[in-house]
């Protein structure tokens, strides 16, 4: 029964997380992260959609639910993080007729189902079965989260990537227009918002609390992003509660129009994510959007961007048409027909009419109807293509943190971390979506980004498996509650700590250039590599043949620069000393280039 | 008075494009004289130019006015001719408009159609010659080659219509739309123009580019008897097919065992049939001709086993005698006695699309490209994927590499001959067979080899390229025309970017190679057989007594490029196999290389090699089943399971690790065949990305390549001997040079080398439609009028 560690493990078959797993230490007859323990081993057979019934046995501990097969060559392996499972279900019952009609629908978060079929005799799927369901679902069942059970330790400590003050100070904040405030230091003003908050230097705070009185759930407008050399802002916020009498609020039109001043745009553009009559609709409920007369200064534009539960349906159809086998016939009208594709370009062309405004360096205000899904996607996207820092490894995470994590997207919520409740109607894959649209523009523009699409796998692999603290939670003062930070490893922690695993060689720093993608479907494409990974027809490579070429050349020319040096030392002709001033090997800068080589030969 | 005059005129044709001037000025880092002196001009015209200012065609000015002013000018405008081209007529003042909006801002200049061309020159002093690098010498990028109009719409307002010559008598439109075949979209406006020349100039283009003429019309002829062309140079790259040498050469290389025909070197056995040929050993004399060549095995390639490939045009069945059938039955058995291998047939007229299928569907496919307008473009995106679904362009690309893949099944994993047919033999047996050799064969993934490839399989091979264009417009042979090289050539990019390294030509090759088809100078792509070729280029030249006109082939790449653009043609990614296998290939390759022997578990040990005793009996049950089986019954029957077992076939290979210089196959999932970016999306302003796409990527794959090769020159100065084991990652392609020098000067784009970015505003793209009632309808339960954070209850 006992196996050794696998050789070579199909690249990206077992768990996202495949990489980290090598590092594990060899416990028993699985690997286990320090603080994993093993609760159950069972013979069982794995409906595999792509190779068939394969015998093996499956292991459950705390963290993941671990299956290798006995037979098959290649092993078949699963790995899968109990964080990324959102539903278990029995299949058949003991009566059940016909081959492997008895045993465990699995349902993953993370585009995959898994089967697993057990022997009818003796209620042999009975323990299984409420192991899982308990692990998979701790916060169900009383029990804590995996991620403060771990006992990891990394080189870095991710936790002090994101520190707000340092961050607004890299923006040249505070500055003459705008003020850094700590009225929310204990979430008195808006129990979802971050503790240091910048707004407009003449708003006192009192005018903060008026405001505020006028915001969904409080989530007054607040700068997230200012252009250094137009001053113009990205400010974040909830819809007003204008409601079906069609309310004013003076605090809040001045507060607006203190936004638009501070740089002297002449007119604030208001950004409402959706569409508009569901801005209109929500009237209904006590919310609303901007009027033209009370809001004279201001022009409003409805970026007809859906919630959370269209984009929800959409994903699902998605995984429909690509698990576990790629719809064949009329591909391209299957695809379609999941809106999917159609949802990234409103998101990112929403986007780049922001980027634009401000860099005509006009300020804009950007919300949906909390702030909290919609909002981040957008403000996040446009900082992306406005600011160079954000797309480097550390500069991406330090968005995340903040646009994210920190303006309280409601990840605990939207994942359902821990959660048995399947069906929770404010499950939405907002964040996939957003992490999409990056993928999207790394893909438009491969040399802009400091990072590779294995930090995007990895980052939606983590959103699920609950390893790490970042995305849990709904918002900072749940995190302050439940003492996340210090009980907790930062994914950030993992990353970190192997920064070379997720660097884009064809990197090229170009700072102060904003990165406009064409948000048309012509460009747009599925992002096949996650969503299809589990597919073993769709090639797997570790790295791309363009990837590898790169790095290949690269090691060639430091090797032939090394040699030339050396040859040089021996020859001491004069003449080819310059060589050895104008290169150097290194290949932290493949951007050299070659003229510097020339030799007046 | 006239100086004033003129002053008028300025101020009009700055109202105009004030928008771009405006751009361009902020845009440009310094501002030349010219500039300044329009600039001056302006500000003592005094401020009505302002942005609002909408320009209109209202003019002040009548044309009369215009054209009195214009005249002195106009004799220097002409493009630079090429030799042999003449001018046959041309209109002053011709507004061609930018293409990617709907205002009416444009560009004035002459437009003249001559035997070569349709030419727009424009009145502005050219703009510098920056990001030009990418030129091509015969055309420029206000040239449109005749033929490669497409379509001439005459426009009026908000009207269209196409004009499909004859009908134009002494009318003519205000506005002329001309698509080109290579996807580009011109607009003209003839208003400004004297009326007469506007007639002339829209009656001659029409004439000149829809209506039929004789095929010594073309322009090769005119300028290949004004030019001459060193022809050994050509001779020693690009393997022509056109002697006994040439294929006995690439028999040899196969290990075929064929025989070669000669005898039809002048076209006595027939003008059909190609000048030379190959055919199975066990063919007989009287056998060459006896259907005009129909049912004829023509060899194609020799697989390493033994087996080989051969297409054949189809005799029709029709006949109640059994001459045919026994014939056929005589050729299956020379060509499986020649290999002692077993034979599939396989009739392509019953598998694949035709090429009218093909060519509906390419109309269909081609109309998302050409775009009038940004509004329509936009509009169009929405539904792009259905509509690219439902033209069937892209599945019909599928069915060729899947019809591909399992011929190479055939070949690779059952050792068996093919023998594939089809009605001519020439259109979808030169898709296939060259589509099987390039998955095969590493040697046509290199430039040479693949140019070779196409001379063999399609100029030899008898593609009715001249009919398959309609070049000459003929009514009679509008039923015949086809894009089946373009779908090709499309494979192929498929193929290409699917396994990228495997080959030494890039994708700007293939585009540049799908364009020059439409260039009417190169002998390639301008006859419908050898014979055809023979017997014209005998007729025209000068000379009627000795060799034949002399005419460049595609493949003389210079007439279209210089040397820095062909940089181009080359793909940086490609590694030349390492040295150590070259003798390996020359000893033929042994069985034991991985990629090239698959399992084979599915299938019961393939006939072995050799002959004994009654084994001749055997090959003639097997020969009857096999016949039975693939070439009585319908192919169509056994297709879904032909399909699963092409997909075992490739789930096998992908299990073996990849060899770019071993058998390349295709993933033919949804995913996976894509549109050809580059081609298509190559003019449409509103999809570039700028400073991005595929190309930043290559251009510092490129940019290091560049290095490497510097380091090497040094280290060879040096004296310094590499490793052999360098040698596999010694890149010998040449230096994309000319991508470091344009990385330096124009930012790169994703329609990098077409087109540059230099006029380009610094403006982001935002679609002007975004539809979104499209997307509410079809939601279930109407979940788009929920709120974002609330059970069911609290729906509005």
């Amino acid at each position: 029964t006992k196996f050794s560690q696998l050789s070579s493990p199909p690249p990206n078959f077992f768990g996202g997380a495949s990489r980290e797993s090598l590092k594990m230490e060899p416990l028993a007859d699985c690997s286990l992260l320090p603080g994993e323990e093993r609760i159950i081993d069972k013979d069982i057979i794995y409906i595999c959609p792509f190779s068939g019934a394969l015998k093996g046995k499956v292991f459950i501990t705390n963290y993941r639910l671990y299956f290798k097969s006995a037979d098959a060559d290649p092993a078949v392996t699963l790995d899968v993080p109990l964080g990324a499972i959102g539903r278990v279900e029995k299949m058949g019952g003991a009566s059940s007729r016909g081959e492997n009609s008895y045993g465990l629908d699995i349902t993953c978060k993370d585009m995959r189902n898994l089967r697993f079929a057990l022997k009818q005799e003796g209620h042999s799927r009975r323990d299984i079965f409420d192991i899982l369901f308990k692990y998979a679902f701790p916060l169900s069942h009383g029990l804590l989260l995996f991620a403060y059970l771990s006992q990891e330790k990394f080189e870095e400590n991710g936790w002090s990537v994101y520190k707000p003050m340092e961050e607004f100070r890299r923006q040249g904040l505070p500055n003459d227009k705008w003020r850094v405030t700590f009225i929310n230091a204990n979430y008195e003003l808006c129990d979802t918002y971050p503790t240091i908050l910048v707004v407009p230097f003449k708003a006192t705070e009192e005018d903060l609390r008026k405001v505020c009185t006028f915001r969904s759930r409080g989530r007054i407008p607040v700068l997230s992003w200012i252009h250094r050399e137009n001053q113009a802002v990205i400010c974040r916020c909830s819809q007003p509660l204008v409601g079906m009498s069609g309310k004013r609020n003076k605090d809040d039109e001045r507060y607006l129009d203190l936004i638009r001043e501070a740089n002297g745009t002449a007119k604030l553009t208001i950004y409402d994510a959706r569409p508009s009559v569901n801005a209109v609709a929500n009237k209904a409920t006590g919310g609303g959007y901007e009027g033209d007369d009370a809001y004279q200064n201001a022009e409003l534009v409805f970026l007809d961007i859906h919630n959370i539960h269209v984009m929800r349906e959409s994903l699902k159809k998605l995984k429909d048409i690509v698990y576990p086998n790629v719809e064949e016939s009329h591909w391209l009208s299957s695809l379609e027909s999941t809106h999917w594709l159609e949802h990234i370009k409103l998101v990112i062309s929403g986007a780049i009419q922001v980027a634009d405004k401000i860099s005509g360096g006009n300020s804009v205000v950007v919300h949906c109807s909390d702030g909290w899904d919609r909002t981040a996607q957008l403000t996040s996207l446009a900082m992306l293509m406005l600011d160079s820092h954000y797309r480097t490894l550390r500069g991406f995470q330090v968005l995340l943190e903040k646009e994210w994590i920190g303006f309280g997207h409601k990840f605990a919520n939207r994942i359902g971390h821990g959660d048995k409740n399947h069906a929770d109607q404010d499950r939405s894959p907002i964040f996939v979506q957003f992490i999409d649209c990056v993928w999207q523009m790394t893909k438009q523009f491969p040399t802009a980004f400091e990072f590779n699409e294995r930090l995007l796998v990895t980052i939606l692999d983590h959103l699920f498996s609950c390893r790490f603290g970042t995305f849990l939670f709904n918002c900072e003062r749940a995190r302050d509650t439940n003492e996340l930070r210090s009980k907790t490893v930062s994914l950030w922690s993992l990353v970190n700590s192997d920064l070379s695993f997720y660097q884009n060689p064809f990197y090229t720093p170009e700072s102060n250039r904003v990165l406009y993608p064409v948000a048309s479907m012509r460009h747009l494409e599925l992002w096949v590599t996650y969503y299809i990974r589990w597919n073993p027809r769709i090639r797997q490579q570790q790295q791309s043949p363009v990837e590898q070429r790169y790095i290949e050349l690269l090691a060639l020319r430091d090797e032939y620069l090394k040699k030339l040096e050396e040859l040089q030392l021996s020859d001491s002709s004069p003449n080819s000393s310059h060589l050895s001033n104008s290169s150097t090997p290194n290949a932290a800068s493949p951007t050299q280039h070659i003229t510097h080589l020339h030799t007046p030969f | 008075m006239r100086m004033f005059d003129g002053r008028v005129l300025l101020k009009q044709v700055i109202l105009l494009f004030w928008p771009l001037i405006s751009t361009w000025v902020q845009g440009a880092e310094k501002i030349d004289s010219c500039q300044l002196q329009v600039l001056e001009m302006l500000s003592s015209l005094g401020s009505a130019g302002g942005k609002s200012a909408k320009p209109s065609f209202v003019s002040y000015v009548t044309p009369e006015e215009i054209k009195s002013e214009k005249e002195p000018s106009r004799k220097e405008k002409h493009p630079d001719l090429l030799p042999g081209e003449v001018v046959f007529c041309s209109a002053s003042t011709v507004l061609k408009y930018t293409q990617d909006d709907l205002s009416q801002r444009g560009v004035f200049g002459v437009l003249l159609c001559t035997n070569f061309r349709v030419s727009f020159v424009s009145d502005e002093e050219p703009t510098e010659e920056m990001g030009q690098l990418f030129k091509n010498k015969l055309y420029g990028e206000n040239d449109i080659p005749l033929s490669c109009v497409d379509n001439i719409y005459g426009g009026s307002e908000d009207k269209r219509k196409l004009i499909t010559g004859g009908l134009v008598k002494n009318k003519y439109p205000s506005k002329m739309i001309i698509h080109c075949k290579d996807l580009r979209v011109f607009q003209f406006s003839l208003s400004f123009s004297k009326e007469e020349d506007a007639k002339k100039i829209f009656q001659g283009i029409v004439h000149h580019c829809l209506e039929p003429k004789s095929l010594r019309c073309l322009f090769a002829f005119s300028y290949c008897e004004n030019t001459s062309y060193p022809e050994a140079q050509r001779k020693k790259q690009t393997v022509m097919f056109d002697s006994v040498e040439d294929w006995t050469q690439d028999m040899k290389r196969t290990k075929g065992n064929c025989r070669v025909v000669s005898e039809n070197s002048n076209f006595e056995l027939s003008p059909k049939l190609p000048q030379y040929f190959i055919v199975p050993k066990n063919v007989s004399d009287e056998d060459l001709t006896k259907y005009q060549g129909k049912g004829l095995p023509m060899w194609c390639w020799s697989h390493h086993s033994g087996c080989a490939l051969f297409k054949t045009a189809s005799i029709p069945l029709v006949q109640e005698d059994n001459v045919p059938q026994t014939y056929m039955e005589k050729m299956l058995t020379a060509v499986a006695h020649n290999h002692l291998y077993s034979v599939k047939t396989e009739d392509l007229s019953d598998t694949l699309p035709t090429v009218q299928d093909i060519l509906l569907s390419y109309n269909k496919f081609k109309q998302f490209f050409l775009i009038d307008n940004t509004t329509e473009f936009w509009m169009s995106d929405m539904k792009w994927f259905s509509s690219l679904d439902n033209c069937g362009w892209l599945d019909i690309i599928r069915q060729c590499l899947q019809k591909a893949v399992e011929v190479v099944e055939s070949l690779e994993k059952e050792n068996t001959n093919v023998l594939i047919m089809e009605e001519g033999g020439s259109d979808l047996c030169c898709v296939v067979s060259s589509l099987v050799q390039l998955m095969l064969d590493p040697y046509y993934r290199t430039l040479l080899g693949f140019q070779s490839l196409v001379q063999k399989e399609w100029v030899a091979g008898g593609h009715a390229f001249l009919d398959r264009s309609n070049h000459l417009h003929l009514k009679d042979k509008v039923e015949s025309q086809s894009p089946v090289f373009l779908l090709f050539l499309e494979c192929v990019w498929q193929l290409q970017q699917q396994h990228g390294p495997a080959f030494q030509f890039s994708e700007t090759y293939l585009t540049v190679l799908s364009d020059s088809v439409h260039v009417p100078v190169f002998t390639t792509f301008l006859f419908n057989n050898d014979g055809h070729r023979d017997s014209l280029l005998r007729a025209e030249s000068p000379h009627t007594q000795r060799s034949p006109l002399n005419c460049p082939t595609v493949w003389d790449w210079s007439v279209q490029f210089d040397c820095k653009a062909q940089d181009l043609f080359t793909n940086p990614l490609y590694t030349e196999k390492p040295k150590q296998d070259t003798s390996v290939r020359k000893s033929y390759r042994p069985r034991h290389l991985r990629q090239l022997s698959l399992p084979s578990s599915a299938f019961k040990t393939p006939p072995k090699k050799g002959f004994f005793k009654d084994e001749a009996d055997n090959l003639k049950k097997i020969l009857g089943v096999k016949r039975l089986s693939r070439w009585m019954l319908s192919p169509s029957s056994d297709s879904p399971q032909t399909s699963s077992s092409v997909r075992e076939f490739y789930e096998a290979w992908q299990t073996k690790p990849l060899d770019y210089h071993g058998l390349l196959l295709p993933c033919l999932d949804g995913p996976s065949i894509r549109v050809w970016m580059q081609r298509y999306l190559r003019w449409i302003h509103d999809v570039q990305i700028l400073g991005g796409g595929p190309v930043a990527m290559l251009s510092k794959v490129s940019e290091i390549l560049g290095e490497v090769q510097e380091l090497q020159r040094q280290l060879d100065r040096h004296g310094c001997t590499l490793t052999s084991n360098h040698k596999g990652a010694r890149p010998r392609a040449k230096t994309a040079a000319a991508v470091i020098a344009a990385r330096s000067s124009v930012r790169l784009s994703s329609s990098f080398p077409f087109v540059t970015s230099r006029n380009w505003a610094f403006k982001p793209a935002i679609p002007t439609s975004l539809l979104q009632s499209l997307m509410v309808t079809g939601m279930p339960g109407n979940l788009a009028d929920r709120e974002d954070d609330g059970g069911p209850e609290s729906l509005v």
